[in-house]
């Protein structure tokens, strides 16, 4: 009988404890309002931002209207201006980049998170977290002094006696330009991609492998059938990241893509991107309208990142593999 | 009255009607696999201590023990599991249906002996896909619905799932999440399942069904189940280990361990006495 009374769930003490209970809410609703403030500087910044691009760029916006973004003329001279060149370049050199650096950075991340033993996966971790480090201006040097003369003596005239037949690979080969504003892009978002979607790899649950092996895969099978896909999202995070930082570098790219406004089918071609173009000229605009038209590409490059970012999240959305999109109960 | 004192049987077996099954074990002929002189180590640990027995052919073999005695570990060696930890040794002989289980492609041993987990752990992917996965890898075109509804059916989930196959396995109970792991493993259709504490995360409802379901496996596929739930091993087995700190301490038909062990270690684990 005495069996009964213990079943009883335990209350805890009722009287007393009220008024520290509610000590304990105010303080709950005091760190509530602050993280709240700190998090609201995020988007309060953005509309600034947003505000400050749109509110400078008036005149120009004003004088060319929707013409801005599909005329290829640069003329501060005679103050006609366009950016179409520009919007050209920038997303030439971010798909080039990404071409090669998509592939390139999961497989590392595969490896690394996979297949290599912890030791040596550790050692190369801590070296690519150093790459990811580096000032951009050093991947310009090294583009400038390196990739430029290797891409011209080597690289561009074999991928033009091979692949010649593509417009992509004609005209003269000068070294600087979208493919090799590209590469140098490339090398700098690898780290990201490799250490954003090594840290998802790594986190896929330990029964997940296990369910895979157990059913008779590989280890190949696992990690390419299970464990990549249950990451998948995490990968393309990884993607995204690269993606914004492709389209917004500055330095390294003015420093190898030629910094012409040209818009041709050929990626050996001189270019140009928003960044640079705002880089190089900022200083040096005289006149309302030229910088007017300046910060209107400031405008163009926010808009093209937030779009880009849009469409990639729908890509992920709409090639979900049916039945993964609720997330673990 | 004192509560603290459990009584000695505190499992429901049915007893055993006419005589008593004998104590024989069934002959080696029988076994579907069999564990010889099993030690085993992690890293300089050994866990495992010349373990033998033998998983008699459709039967439900169950392992039962108290937390870190090797049972998991024991059940884990028999599809190579083990071998996905590192600095793991193993010493001794397994054999499936008489072949060593080491000199044989893991692949294929683990297509023959497949693995339920103590978690359900579904892909993220449907319900038909999660089924079909083992199939696929197998590279079998052949009737894959056919073949997923027939692992869903036999798996007892096929009524509640059969009109939306292709939402996420997610969305599912924990309990239909566990059905569904063990219809993924019967899919590639094992000569032996092994279930590595099935209903430790499942509500009482859920834990009924896969007990049912495991009995009525039996004619499927062997079973091995280890559990720390003496009461399950009871309801579902034919045959018992008690393992004990890694040592095998009594191995007999399940009435037999749970009316008159032999061993007094046995008898304290069962009435409650520690564990």
């Amino acid at each position: 009988m005495a069996a009964t009374t213990t079943t009883v769930p335990n209350a805890g003490p009722v009287s007393g404890s009220r008024s520290f209970l509610r000590k304990l809410r105010e303080g709950d609703e005091i760190a509530r309002i602050i993280t709240f403030l700190f998090a609201s500087t995020v988007v309060l910044v953005t509309i600034l931002l947003v505000f400050e691009l749109w509110h400078g760029s008036s005149l120009a916006r004003h004088k060319f209207g929707f013409g801005f973004f599909v005329t290829s003329v640069w003329d501060p001279i005679a103050g006609d201006f366009g950016a179409l060149p520009f919007i050209y370049g920038t997303l030439v050199t971010a798909l080039v980049s990404l071409a090669i650096a998509v592939p390139l950075g999961i497989g590392a991340a595969i490896f690394l998170a996979e297949l290599a033993p912890q030791k040596i996966s550790d050692t190369l971790q801590f070296f690519i977290d150093l790459l990811a480090a580096v000032p951009s201006v050093i991947y310009g040097l090294l583009g400038v002094f390196i990739i430029v003369p290797i891409m011209r003596e080597y690289i561009q005239p074999f991928l033009k006696s091979t692949l010649g037949f593509l417009p992509l690979f004609t005209g003269p080969a000068y070294g600087i330009g979208f493919f090799t504003a590209g590469i140098v892009l490339a090398i700098m978002v690898i780290p990201y991609i490799v250490s954003v979607s090594r840290e998802v790899l790594l986190s896929v649950p330990r029964d997940q492998r296990e369910a895979a092996l157990a059913l008779g895969s590989t280890r190949w099978e696992s990690t390419w059938k299970v464990v990549v896909p249950f990451a998948r999202t995490g990968i393309m995070g990884s993607i995204f990241l690269a993606l914004a930082r492709a389209l917004g570098e500055t330095m390294a790219v003015t420093m190898v893509i030629g910094n012409t406004p040209t818009i041709s089918a050929s990626l050996f071609s001189p270019g140009y991107s928003i960044a640079a173009v705002i880089a190089n000229e900022f200083s040096e605009a005289t006149g309302d309208l030229y910088v007017q038209s300046l910060i209107e590409l400031g405008l163009v490059l926010f808009i093209l990142t937030f779009v880009l970012n849009g469409l990639a999240r729908l890509l992920i959305i709409l090639t979900a593999q049916r039945g993964s999109e609720m997330g673990r109960t | 009255m004192n509560v603290s004192v459990r009584s000695p049987l505190p499992v429901n077996i049915a007893p055993p009607s006419g005589s008593l099954p004998t104590r024989e074990m069934p002959s080696a002929a029988s076994m579907r696999m069999t564990v010889s002189h099993v030690n085993f180590f992690y890293g300089a640990k050994q866990v495992l201590f010349d373990i033998s027995l033998g998983i008699a052919s459709n039967k439900v073999t169950a392992l039962i023990g108290p937390s870190g005695c090797g049972k998991s570990t024991l059940l884990r060696t028999f599809n190579r599991m083990d071998e996905t930890v590192r600095h793991s040794r193993l010493e001794g002989d397994i054999l499936l249906d008489g072949q060593d289980i080491h000199a044989q492609d893991v692949t294929q041993l683990r297509r023959r002996v497949g693995m339920v987990f103590q978690r359900p752990n579904p892909f993220p992917k449907s319900i038909f896909d999660n089924v079909a996965y083992g199939l696929r890898i197998n590279g079998s075109k052949l009737a894959l619905a056919d073949a997923v509804e027939k692992s869903l059916r036999h798996a007892a989930l096929w009524d509640e799932v059969k009109d939306h196959l292709h939402k996420s396995a997610y969305e599912l109970s924990g309990g239909q999440q566990q059905r569904l792991c063990i219809a993924r493993g019967l899919a590639v259709e094992p000569e032996v399942l092994l279930l590595d504490e099935p209903c430790s995360a499942l509500d009482p409802i859920s834990t009924a069904k896969i007990e049912e379901l495991l009995v009525q496996l039996k004619d499927l596929c062997t079973i091995a189940i280890v559990t720390h739930n003496m009461q399950q091993a009871a309801r579902v087995s034919d045959y018992t280990a008690f393992l004990l700190t890694g040592q095998l301490i009594e191995f007999t038909p399940t009435p037999h361990l749970f009316t008159t062990p032999t061993d007094p270690r046995t008898e304290a684990y069962i009435t409650g006495r520690f564990g």
